[in-house]
């Protein structure tokens, strides 16, 4: 099995410019997500359910900052971080989770459905474990038999690989060879049932193998190492070499929802992995190789800040969809 | 006017389609090499290519997971799911994905896919490749669903169905298959959302579907010959459903009976004769009567099936009911 593990900064041929690039990325995600617990938890003003990103930012930054504008994600209801990597206005998600007209889905999504932005290439996020990846070998078909040089990238998580849907997706994709790569967002938990416990494989990527497709496992807490990956993935679509499996270990910092508070979790496991927060652990690096500084990482911070504070003021003053308009969202015409 | 087995019929407007533009493209089970188990897509592989002509494994979830993604990315595909039995496999896809993507995106997605079945009551198939439960469907908005019963009808609303911008689910009947019928020379299409009057009469009005359309106008000659004539009405989508046409004859004819395949409880009938009391309540003379299958699992015993099947003699009982 083909493993990215974190290697010195210096080694990899990316610029501090780039790697600042996804450092915003993480930071914009990390503070959107703080925001939102906070208007969950704290002012009580956003309702529902919702699945934060919080510490697998490197996941969703690292592969998306290896797709080209126009190759095409599908996400999940754990979404946010995906939707913010790929170029979705913060304002735009923010007036989502407010359920306000001027959300990514008009306010008949919600945090599930928000990542949904086609406008931005992020074609679809499914509330139903598993069900996103048949759809995104799908979308890979089309963007196959229309010639399209795109590719497709699809998110999940460590439980989806126990539904038949993945292994009816992935299976099809191999057999025909599609463009698209399935990320496993493994962060050990599905709600509070550990992947050790109710996955029956070696690793999730070995799954992969076992659909005759190329599979591999990287640090999804290393967002180079993640990109690195992605990027020979992508390369391997786009020149017609067909699907991978790419399985990203991660850890949430918090539990399944907003309001879990993840107790289920041994403090070791926790304290462990809280070592390895993926934004600090990059900052680190690039300090550490000279390719930042400090002052760098403060003016994102600020930009960052000011970036959701407008996205709350927006979506707060935005209005709700008048209800007699919701009969002609049910029919395209 | 030249006539097609219901199967032909079909086969004609997946190749017109298919010609029309290409980005529509079909994937199933068994549909390209093996031809379709009922010999729909004849011809269709060599013709077009295992690109536009897909294998699938028998995977009904990926087969219609893959048809939603297909659509998403500006392909026009047709899925089939061999059985009606088999497509709960697949309901996740269609009913919680494909039917609410076009609201829940605030209408940015759309998903112009079609997913073709079929049911084979009558076929001697047993409990597990025999169901017939359309009516499940009523309960999710944002699909259209078909169920056409002659060959003319089969292939002009095919061929809307595949123009649709919408999920639709497109119900065949297996009896139906080798059923011949006029069907015209060249270009037509039929919308979808609208009622067929297949017969006209003044006594009473007799809602049948797919394959029960053929029971019911049999039932009708002979009540013609005792002197009761009907309004034969074929809803051909029951989503949406063309109830004006339905409710402009039940206020001619004061009595109405629905006779479709499925089982009696919930069915297509019980939801038909829901919106007609709502509507039409005072133009009733007589209780509506639902004719369908007894609410239990199909038997295989050919005997025992006929006996459960919907029928012209079991119309023609309920008719006297009302008529008396």
């Amino acid at each position: 099995m083909k493993c990215y593990r974190p290697v010195e900064l210096t080694k990899y041929a990316l610029s501090g410019e780039r790697l600042l690039q996804m450092l915003r990325k993480m930071i914009q995600i990390r503070r959107f997500e703080e925001a939102v617990e906070r208007l969950f938890l704290q002012e009580g003003v956003l309702i529902g359910p919702s699945h934060l990103y919080l510490g697998q930012e490197a996941v969703a930054a690292g592969a998306i900052s290896a797709l080209k504008d126009d190759d095409l994600i599908t996400s999940t209801y754990r979404g946010h971080g995906h939707a913010i990597a790929k170029g979705v206005p913060l304002k735009l998600l923010m007036a989502e989770l407010f359920g306000k007209a001027t959300g990514t889905c008009k306010g008949l999504g919600g945090s599930m459905h928000v990542a949904i932005y086609p406008e931005k290439g992020s074609l679809y996020a499914t509330a139903i474990v598993g069900s996103g990846i048949p759809i995104a070998t799908g979308v890979a078909l089309a963007v196959q038999q229309l010639g399209k040089r795109q590719v497709v990238m699809t998110f999940f998580g460590d439980g989806a690989t126990n539904t038949g849907a993945f292994h009816e997706g992935i299976n099809l994709a191999s057999v025909w060879r599609l463009p698209v790569i399935f990320v496993c967002e493994n962060n050990l938990y599905a709600m509070s049932t550990r992947a050790d416990y109710a996955v029956a494989a070696e690793s999730i990527a070995s799954r992969g193998q076992a659909y005759r497709m190329r599979s591999m496992i990287a640090d999804g807490n290393d967002v180079v190492a993640v990109h690195l990956a992605a990027k020979e993935a992508i390369e391997k679509a786009r020149s017609g070499e067909g699907p991978t499996l790419l399985e990203c270990m991660t850890y949430k910092l918090h539990g399944h929802g907003v309001y879990d508070k993840g107790d289920y979790r041994p403090k070791e496991e926790v304290e462990a992995w809280l070592k390895r927060d993926p934004v600090n652990g990059l900052e680190a690096n690039l300090l550490k190789a000279n390719l930042a500084a400090q002052a760098d990482f403060d003016r994102i911070e600020k930009e960052v800040a000011a970036e959701v504070e407008e996205s709350v003021t927006f979506a707060k003053a935005s209005p709700v969809l008048p209800f007699d308009e919701l009969a002609k969202y049910v029919y395209a015409r | 006017m030249p006539e097609l087995t219901y199967a032909d019929a079909l086969r004609e407007a997946l190749r017109e389609e298919m010609l029309r533009d290409p980005r529509v493209v079909l994937m199933g089970e068994e549909i390209g090499v093996f031809e379709g188990v009922y010999k729909v897509t004849r011809g269709l592989l060599k013709e077009f290519g295992p690109e536009r002509v897909r294998d699938t494994p028998i995977s009904e979830a990926a087969i219609a997971g893959a048809a939603i993604g297909a659509a998403l990315g500006g392909l026009k595909p047709v899925a089939e799911i061999m059985y009606m039995d088999f497509l709960p496999i697949a309901l996740d896809q269609i009913a919680t994905q494909a039917a609410k993507m076009h609201f829940m995106s605030g209408g940015k997605l759309k998903v112009p896919m079609v997913l073709r079945t079929q049911y084979s009551l009558g076929r001697v198939h047993g409990a597990q490749h025999s169901q017939f439960f359309p009516s499940v469907l009523f309960q999710v908005p944002g699909l259209k669903v078909v169920l056409p019963s002659t060959p003319h009808d089969a292939k002009g609303l095919l061929k809307s169905a595949i123009r649709d911008e919408n999920p639709v689910v497109f119900i065949e009947s297996g009896m139906l298959y080798r059923t011949k019928g006029p069907v015209p020379d060249g270009e037509y299409v039929i919308p979808l959302g609208q009622c067929d009057v297949k017969k006209t009469g003044n006594d009473i009005t007799i809602v049948a579907v797919s394959r029960v359309v053929t029971e019911a106008l049999a039932a009708a000659v002979k009540l013609e010959e005792q002197g009761i004539t009907a309004d034969i009405i074929d809803p051909r989508t029951i989503q949406p459903l063309d109830l004006p046409t339905i409710l402009e004859s039940v206020k001619k004819t004061g009595r109405l009976i629905i006779a479709s395949d499925d089982v009696k409880c919930g069915g297509i009938g019980s939801e038909i004769a829901a919106q007609v009391v709502e509507e039409a309540f005072d133009s009733l003379d007589a209780p509506i009567l639902r004719v369908a299958s007894p609410d239990m699992p199909i038997p295989f015993s050919p005997t025992l099936e006929q006996a459960y099947m919907p029928n012209a003699q079991k119309i023609i009982e309920a008719a006297k009911t009302l008529i008396g």
